[in-house]
């Protein structure tokens, strides 16, 4: 087994990112992979509990990189899938304890053991996203369909080249249909045109988000949620599965679409 | 202004968008573009006689690739000599 890296980042902050790594590692863990997420945003450690992980936290990456616990001592296992873990974020210490050959020798430790590793990057284009991107064997930009996120977006996108890490895949995140639908919203076509890069999913705006991170439990669980209905999908085509994508941009095809793939109605 | 005739905000966001990242790709302000235009023209009008109002000189996005394309008609000899 060799795990294949995927960060997620964005240059914007509160876009999504990590709604999407915690979405994305728990529906890969639900369809029966090793998954270990990592939380790169130090100083801001969200992750856990997005993921409702954070009473379990003993030991953090920076413990690891400066040796006061083992990498297996730090990686908190989630609560219903047990081949799924966190690595929290250091919550206290500065952003430079970690670098990006740490993180790069981290990703080696795992990658025997994992099929997934998967980084949530800290918004901006500084030492954080830095570190988040050198293990990525691949990248996911996510974005919102506005001005200053899609702005924000294509200057990664533009590093990420200049860096030759590749062409990264675009998560259109929050993508409201009525408001595409009245023209008052760039549509997934606008954005993809846009930024120049491959889409690999769309994310509508969704409640159901907001109530999962609330409870520290990622949509992707929720069955009737639309937005976990479009990470599971995300998961699914990371997997190598060639998925629809769901038709969120005209009358009733939202709907049409879920009940379809929900076996409902 | 009507109802009809209000241009819908996405509308704007990409055209303004457009305009955005081409700048932010090339690293080049608009003032930076009109003085390379300015230049431009004046090296070109030492070797022929060309119409200013009629050139168009702009970035264009090609994918992720951007190239500054120039529309310039050159003044027709004969036709100018005639007139
Ligand atoms: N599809 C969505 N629908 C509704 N709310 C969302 C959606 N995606 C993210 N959010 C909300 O947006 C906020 C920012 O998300 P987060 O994942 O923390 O962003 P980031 O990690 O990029 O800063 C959170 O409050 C989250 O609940
Ligand atoms: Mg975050």
């Amino acid at each position: 087994m060799t795990a294949q890296v995927i960060t997620v980042t964005s240059g914007k902050g509160g876009v999504g990112k990590t709604t999407a790594v915690a979405n994305l590692a728990t529906a890969l863990a639900a369809d029966g992979k090793k998954v270990v997420c990592m939380d790169g945003d130090i100083g801001l450690r969200n992750l856990d509990v997005i993921m409702g992980l954070e009473n379990r936290i003993v030991y953090d990456i920076v413990d690891v990189i400066e040796g006061r616990c083992k990498l297996k001592q730090a990686m908190i296992r989630d609560k219903h899938y047990p081949d799924l873990y966190l690595i929290p974020a250091a919550q206290t210490r500065d952003k430079n304890a970690v670098s990006p050959s740490d993180m790069t020798r981290i990703c080696n430790d795992l990658r025997p053991d994992a099929d997934f590793v998967i980084i949530d990057s800290p918004a901006g284009i500084e030492r954080g996203f830095r570190n988040a991107i050198a293990p990525a064997d691949r990248v996911l930009v996510v974005t919102n369909p506005e001005v200053s996120a899609v702005r924000d977006a294509d200057r990664v996108v533009g590093i990420l080249e200049a860096e030759e890490k590749g062409s990264p895949s675009l998560i259109l995140n929050r993508l409201n249909p009525t408001l595409v639908r009245n023209n008052d919203m760039l549509s997934a076509e606008d954005v993809l045109d846009l930024l120049g890069i491959q889409l690999i999913g769309i994310v509508p705006e969704d409640e159901s988000v907001i109530i999962g991170s609330n409870r520290g439990a990622p949509v992707v669980t929720d069955a009737k949620s639309r937005a976990g209905q479009a990470f599971r999908n995300i998961a699914k085509r990371l997997q190598g599965q060639e998925i629809p994508f769901m038709d969120l941009e005209q009358q009733g095809g939202l709907w049409g679409a879920i009940q379809k793939l929900t076996g409902r109605k | 202004m009507g109802f009809f005739t209000r241009k819908r905000s996405a509308e704007s966001a990409k055209e303004r968008l457009q305009l955005v990242l081409v700048h932010d790709r090339t690293d080049l302000t608009p003032a930076q573009l009109e003085s390379l235009k300015n230049e431009l023209l004046e090296a070109i009008s030492h070797y022929i006689e060309i119409d200013p109002e009629a050139v168009q000189i702009g970035l264009e996005r090609d994918g992720r690739s951007q190239k500054l394309v120039a529309d310039i008609p050159l003044r027709s000899v004969s036709r100018h000599r005639a007139g």
